[in-house]
């Protein structure tokens, strides 16, 4: 049972001009479940980090003072448990019991303890499988569950959660909200960032907004701190309910074929698939976890030699390949033609400047400069990136590394447009940006092919869904 | 990729002796072989780590899968050997244009080979043996390592399967931005620094991110850690040593007494 107490707290990383997060006055009393908001860049991961005392003194400046139940926390570790996005990089250990294990051992518990404590926690989070399971065979959400239960095995007074779900799908994120609600006892006290708020609202009881420029915004009971700031933080991306975003459905019929597939399978990763992807169309392809979809993506990229099947691309996509399928085409060609996103951003960053990030395509497949910047300039401030044009792409904030992602893909006017799950973990604001220019681009007779496990960008945007089973 | 998973019967009675006397056990056996370079002392050393092989519960099959990079490199040495070696002593077993291949060069080749197989094989044994877990734990239980080595080396070899997946989807994103190296070799190696370069920032990330989880969970505490998992250390585990130390001997003492034993030096 833990208490937190900001008072005029402020957190400079060292090397940056701008505070993370600063001016924060806050008390949280031991016991207490809190929701803490914010527009993206309002630093709310930072705060995080420094409850948990995971901010070394010579890492940055600090402003004012934070304290867990009276102390430093740094020095008050071992009352504060923190579960964080990432399930690949929160696993240590390659059985589960023995990642369980693994802080109690840190911690000095007595050996005879560290077995029924592993399995208490296990208990408590429901996870299903016996402590010799492979780490690695887990799902995302099951995985999650076991970090859960890692941070739970030390008994925190204070759980940290920093968005615990905003790398799964839909499935998995139900499996994680069910085990916290589940595994929280009177005594802990929670402080938990999300951005999709109608499914944390279940978890807590109080509300906390913190502004980007520095302070607190708002801080009260869910229902007042809505009325007051809901339309408002909808606006700046939080997904906050009872504001829905209205769909785009197509404004004419779709035209004539741009690629077909044929039986197109990849075993094991995907059984034979035919589809028909046409202009001015947006096509959704779901599915549960392991049918496939992002091997589908890749497939009709043009990005992955088809184990079964066929790939072919009209003779107005293909133009002078039109006797090769899409993979064996040169890759500048196919930038031209087919344009694909990838699931994590950075995997696509070639250059080390945003602006030379978006004029690397154009240029690649021959534009003359002067076409080139005009290229890049319309794409910088179509995607709110102008002010980012000097910047590295691996510093940008998530929303705005999806944004350059998607708009390389567009700088080279690609007739189709493939992505996968573009709006993962992305906030309100993007993820509306996203529908606009997807639908957008299909209206100007573009194909989309989207695979997603996003229910609501499915019934914003496509026309059609195309359903995978599991091979 | 080589693979690092354990293959052998967990049960069997070699199997089971604590990692740090099987990886002693390996050492002073592969140590005593380097002193010489003939063909006889390897030779039975061979024979002996095939022999004690169903004890450690492997299968031959298996081992010949895992090993087979093993026995590539063999043969590329056997074949290298026998066809530049400057030794041409001996009686003539085939001469064809340039290629002479006599007895002294076959022997040479021969005991080189060997070696290779005798040394390397007891490491293969091992690790084909051995959960990388229990060898952290004993590592840090009986060998005295720190903790914050040991452990962080096993946590970063969990990243290492990763690494693959990693580099075909860096690759194929680069193909997806315009990026291809086509017949170019200059193209082609720029391209593979640059997708390198990609695949060494995502890994120092990932690494950072994972270093973080850990000390969240009090892996820079400084309160002296417990053990969930002992790895005792029985005289059992003795006797292997002992026993790999003396039958690299027999090895030894039989090639001097044959009289085909070479010292290394000298």
């Amino acid at each position: 049972m833990s208490g937190v107490l900001l008072r005029g707290f402020g957190w400079r990383h060292a090397g940056r001009r701008a505070w993370a997060v600063r001016g924060v006055d806050l008390r949280v009393e031991a016991g207490e479940r809190v929701l803490l908001l914010g527009p993206s860049g309002a630093g709310k991961s930072t705060l995080l980090s420094a409850l948990a005392g995971l901010l070394p003194e010579d890492s940055g400046e600090q402003e004012g003072t934070v304290e867990i139940d009276g102390l430093d926390p740094r020095k008050a570790r071992e009352r504060v448990g923190i579960v964080f996005q990432d399930p690949e990089t929160q696993l240590v250990m390659a059985r589960c019991g023995d990642d369980v294990a693994f802080g109690l051992e840190n911690r000095g518990v007595p050996a005879g303890e560290i077995w029924p404590r592993v399995d208490e926690a296990l208990h408590r989070v429901g996870f299903p499988y016996s402590r010799d399971r492979n780490t690695a065979a887990l799902s995302g959400g099951e995985q999650q569950r076991l970090a859960l239960a890692g941070a739970l095995a030390l008994r925190p007074g204070l759980l940290l959660l920093d968005e615990p779900t905003a790398n799964l799908d839909p499935a998995g994120a139900t499996l994680v909200r069910r085990a916290v609600a589940g595994a929280l006892d009177a005594d802990t006290t929670l402080i938990l960032v999300e951005h999709r708020v109608a499914e944390a609202l279940p978890l807590v009881d109080r509300v906390v907004v913190l502004e980007p420029g520095g302070g607190v915004r708002a801080d009260g009971p869910p229902g007042e701190v809505f009325a007051t700031h809901g339309a408002a933080l909808a606006a700046e991306g939080v997904w906050v309910p009872g504001h829905p975003i209205a769909p785009r459905p197509a404004t004419a019929t779709p035209g004539e074929l741009l690629l077909t597939a044929e039986g197109l399978g990849l075993p094991p990763r995907l059984g034979a698939t035919d589809l028909g992807v046409r202009a001015g169309e947006a096509l959704a392809v779901r599915g549960p976890n392991g049918a496939g979809k992002s091997t589908l993506a890749l497939l009709l990229g043009g990005l992955l030699r088809p184990g079964t099947g066929r790939v072919t691309a009209s003779a107005e996509l293909a133009g002078a390949d039109r006797r090769t399928p899409p993979h064996r085409w040169r890759a500048p060609a196919l930038a031209r033609r087919i344009g694909s996103v990838f699931q994590d951003p950075e995997h696509q960053f070639v250059t080390s400047t945003v602006f030379d990030e978006l004029a690397l395509g154009p240029r690649r497949t021959g534009q003359p400069e002067a076409a080139v910047n005009d290229t890049v300039a319309g794409l910088l401030d179509r995607l709110r990136l102008d002010r980012l044009a000097a910047a590295n792409p691996y510093t940008l904030s998530g929303g705005e590394a999806r944004r350059l992602s998607v708009a390389t893909a567009l700088a080279t006017a690609p007739r189709l447009l493939i992505c996968d799950e573009p709006t993962f973990g992305q906030d309100r604001r993007t993820w509306r940006e996203l529908v606009d220019l997807f639908a957008d681009l299909r209206d100007a007779g573009h194909g989309v092919v989207t695979v997603t496990h996003d229910v609501d960008f499915v019934a914003a945007l496509a026309d059609r869904t195309v359903t995978l089973e599991r091979p | 990729m080589i693979s690092i998973e354990p293959v052998a019967a967990p049960g069997a009675p070699l199997a089971r002796r604590n990692p740090v006397a099987k990886v002693a056990a390996a050492l002073v056996f592969s140590f005593t072989l380097l002193a010489t370079l003939d063909p006889v002392a390897p030779a039975i050393a061979i024979a002996v780590e095939l022999a004690v092989l169903p004890l450690f519960g492997i299968r031959y099959r298996v081992l010949a899968r895992r090993a087979w990079p093993l026995l590539v490199s063999a043969a590329g040495i056997l074949i290298t050997l026998v066809l530049f070696a400057a030794d041409r002593s001996g009686r003539v077993l085939l001469d064809v244009g340039p290629v002479l291949v006599t007895t002294g060069v076959l022997l040479t080749a021969l005991g080189l080979v060997l070696r290779v197989l005798a040394v390397a094989l007891p490491g293969v044994i091992v690790f084909a043996t051995t959960d990388p877990t229990d060898l952290a734990d004993a590592l840090i239980q009986n060998a005295k390592a720190p903790a914050r080595f040991a452990i962080g080396a096993l946590a970063a070899f969990r990243l290492v399967p990763l690494l693959g997946q990693e580099w075909q989807m860096i690759s194929m994103a680069r193909r997806a931005r315009g990026v291809d190296a086509g017949r170019n070799p200059v193209a082609k190696l720029r391209l593979f620094t640059s997708t390198a370069f990609a695949l060494l920032v995502g890994a120092i990330r990932r690494g950072t991110r994972l270093a973080v989880a850990m000390d969240a969970r009090g892996f820079d505490a400084g309160t002296p850690r417990t053990v969930a998992r002992r790895q005792p250390f029985t005289r059992a585990d003795t006797l292997l040593i002992a026993a790999a130390a003396a039958l690299a001997a027999t090895a030894l003492t039989t090639s001097i007494l044959v009289g085909t034993f070479r010292p290394l030096i000298g």
